[in-house]
C-alpha cells in the first residue's frame, strides 16, 4: 500500500513537472501514426489496384508488358518493406540519401520519419487491399459489366467502397500498430512520445513512475483510436433498418400469375 | 436486319469445348428461350454474348457489326445489351435507388434528377418504389432478381440478356420475378431467357432454342417445338418436366 502511494506521489510530481513535454510528445505521436496510416492507405490502395489489372488474351503485348513491370516493382517494394525491420528502414532512409548524394541532400528527421512509416505501412497496405479486391464476390465485377461500366469505374464505385469497408478492422489495426512502433523513430532522433519518455528518466531516474505515465498514454491514445473506428465502420455499414416508402401501394403480390399467350410465333 | 446475329460461335475452356458453331438470330421484339439439360452450355452462351466471355470463335454481329472485333466500345455495347444473372449481383454498396441510377449517370451521363426518375419509373413497374432506400442484404431473393431487372431496364437496352433468373428463388418467388418478366415480353423488349422454367418458355417465348452439349439441337416455334420434339435428346430432356 504503501508503495502504491508512493509511486502515486511521485507521477502526480512528475506530471505536473513534465506533463506538458508527456503531452506534446503524444501529439507528436499520433499525428505521425495518423498521417503516416493514411499515406500508406493511399500507397496501399495504389499498389493494390496496380496489382489487380487484369491482363487478358487479346490485350495488346505492350500493355501486357507495362503491367507486367509495374506489377514486379510493386512486389519488391512490397517484399521488401514488409521483410525487414522498421528500425533498420529509418537508419537506411535518414543515412542512404546523403551517403548517395554526398551530402548534397538531407532530409531533416521529421521528413524522413513521416516518409519511413508511410512506406511501411503502404508495404502492409498494399497487400491487405490486393486481398480485399480479391475476396470481392466477382458477381460484383460482372453486374458492374454488365451495365456497361469500364474496369476503371467498376473499381472506383464498385470494387473499392466495398473492399475499403471490408478492410476497415485491417486499417486500425495498422494505425494502433503505427501509434506503438513510431517509437522505433528514436533511432534517428525524432522526439515523439517513447522519446520524450527516454529523455526524461535520463535526468530524473524516475524509471517506473514514468513509463506508468508512458503507457497510460499509449493505452489512451490507442483505445480512443479502436473507438472512432468502430464508429467510422457503423457509419459506413448504415442503419440496420430501411424506411418503407409507404406512399404508394405498389407492393407487389406475388405467387398468383397467368400467363397469356403474347403474340404469334416467329415465322 | 437482326439486332443479333451470332454465326458459327464456339467456345473452349482450354481444350475443353463447350460451345460449337452456334448460329441464330434475335429480331426486335422476340423473346427466345434457351432451354438445354445442366451443363449444355446455355449460360456460357449467353456470357460469350455479353463478352463476359471470350469466345474462341466465330461472329456476334450487332446491327451487323462484329463486337469481337471492335474492342474499344465493349463496355459501350454491353451498356445496350444488359444482363440479368440467376445470382442478382446487386451492388452491395449502394442501396435500391442507387444501384438503378449509378449506371444511368456515370455510364449514360444522365443527369442525377432524370436518372432519379427512370429508376423509379422502373422500380415502379417491379413493385419495389416501398424498398428504394434498402440495401440488398436487406431483400428477399425475389425482390433482389426484381431490382435487378429494374437496374438492367433503367439503362434502356435493346436486348435483355436473362441467366436463370429465377433458379436461385425459393419456390414461392418464382412467380413474382416470371411475372415481371411476363410483363416486360408483353411490352416488346427483345429478350434471350436462359430457364428452366417450361412454362414460360412454351407461353411466354416466340422462339425456342434447344441446347444439347454444346450445340443446338432444335429450334422454332415453343408450341411445335413442345407438341412435336423432332430428337430424342428433346425428348428425353422434356419428358423430365413432364414427370414432375
Ligand atoms: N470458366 C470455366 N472454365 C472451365 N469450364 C467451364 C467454365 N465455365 C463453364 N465451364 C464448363 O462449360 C460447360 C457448360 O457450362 P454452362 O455453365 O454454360 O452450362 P449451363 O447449360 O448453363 O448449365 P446450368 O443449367 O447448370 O447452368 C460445363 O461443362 C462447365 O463445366
Ligand atoms: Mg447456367
Amino acid at each position: 500500500m504503501d508503495k502504491l502511494i508512493q509511486l502515486g506521489s511521485e507521477i502526480a510530481s512528475l506530471w505536473q513537472k513534465s506533463g506538458l513535454q508527456y503531452l506534446r510528445g503524444a501529439g507528436d505521436t499520433i499525428l505521425l501514426a495518423v498521417i503516416a496510416t493514411l499515406a500508406g492507405c493511399v500507397i496501399g490502395f495504389a499498389c493494390g489496384i496496380l496489382q489487380t489489372i487484369p491482363v487478358r488474351q487479346r490485350d495488346n503485348a505492350f500493355k501486357k508488358t507495362v503491367v507486367g513491370i509495374v506489377k514486379a516493382i510493386v512486389r519488391v517494394y512490397v517484399e521488401v518493406f514488409r521483410g525487414t525491420p522498421m528500425i533498420l528502414q529509418a537508419v537506411f532512409v535518414y543515412f542512404a540519401i546523403p551517403f548517395f548524394s554526398n551530402n548534397a541532400v538531407r532530409l531533416d528527421v521529421t521528413t524522413a520519419a513521416y516518409l519511413v512509416v508511410s512506406i511501411n505501412t503502404g508495404a502492409y497496405m498494399a497487400e491487405t487491399v490486393r486481398g480485399g479486391i480479391l475476396s470481392i464476390d466477382k458477381g460484383q465485377t460482372e453486374g458492374a459489366k454488365a451495365i456497361g461500366m469500364t474496369h476503371f469505374q467498376t473499381m472506383l464505385f464498385v470494387i473499392l467502397p466495398q473492399t475499403l469497408r471490408n478492410i476497415l478492422p485491417q486499417i486500425g489495426n495498422n494505425l494502433i500498430i503505427n501509434i506503438k512502433d513510431t517509437s522505433v523513430m528514436f533511432i534517428i532522433g525524432y522526439t515523439e512520445l517513447f522519446a520524450v519518455h527516454k529523455a526524461l528518466v535520463g535526468g530524473n531516474y524516475l524509471y517506473f513512475p514514468s513509463a506508468v505515465i508512458t503507457m497510460g498514454i499509449y493505452l489512451i491514445l490507442t483505445l480512443t483510436c479502436s473507438l472512432l473506428l468502430r464508429l467510422m465502420e457503423r457509419k459506413m455499414d448504415g442503419p440496420a433498418n430501411f424506411d418503407v416508402a409507404t406512399t404508394d401501394s405498389l407492393a407487389h403480390t406475388s405467387g398468383m400469375y397467368s400467363f397469356v399467350k403474347k403474340r404469334g410465333a416467329r415465322s | 436486319m437482326s439486332i443479333l446475329d451470332i454465326r458459327h460461335l464456339s467456345k473452349s475452356f482450354g481444350k475443353h469445348q463447350v460451345l460449337t458453331d452456334i448460329n441464330f438470330s434475335v429480331e426486335k421484339g422476340d423473346v427466345t428461350s434457351i432451354i438445354g439439360a445442366s451443363g449444355s452450355g446455355k449460360s456460357t452462351l449467353l456470357r460469350c454474348i455479353n463478352l463476359l466471355e471470350t469466345p474462341s470463335g466465330g461472329e456476334i454481329l450487332y446491327h451487323g457489326e462484329n463486337i469481337l472485333s471492335m474492342k474499344k466500345s465493349e463496355a459501350a455495347y454491353r451498356a445496350r445489351v444488359g444482363m440479368v444473372f440467376q445470382s442478382f449481383n446487386l451492388f452491395y454498396n449502394m442501396n435500391v435507388l442507387e444501384n438503378c441510377v449509378i449506371g444511368q449517370t456515370r455510364v449514360l451521363r444522365k443527369k442525377r434528377k432524370e436518372a432519379v426518375e427512370t429508376a423509379i419509373r422502373f422500380l415502379n413497374q417491379v413493385g419495389m418504389t416501398p424498398f428504394v432506400k434498402a440495401k440488398p442484404a436487406q431483400l428477399s431473393g425475389g425482390q433482389k432478381q426484381r431490382v435487378a431487372i429494374a437496374r438492367a431496364m433503367a439503362m434502356s437496352p435493346e436486348v435483355l440478356l436473362f441467366d436463370e433468373p429465377t433458379s436461385a428463388l425459393d419456390p414461392e418467388m418464382v412467380g413474382e420475378v416470371l411475372a415481371v418478366m411476363q410483363k416486360l415480353a408483353q411490352d416488346g423488349m427483345t429478350m434471350l431467357v436462359v430457364t428452366h422454367e417450361m412454362a414460360f418458355a412454351r407461353d411466354v417465348s416466340n422462339h425456342v432454342v434447344f441446347m444439347h452439349e454444346g450445340v443446338i439441337r432444335e429450334e422454332g416455334d415453343p408450341k411445335q417445338l413442345f407438341a412435336k420434339p423432332q430428337t430424342e435428346e428433346m425428348r428425353s430432356f422434356l419428358s423430365r418436366f413432364r414427370e414432375q
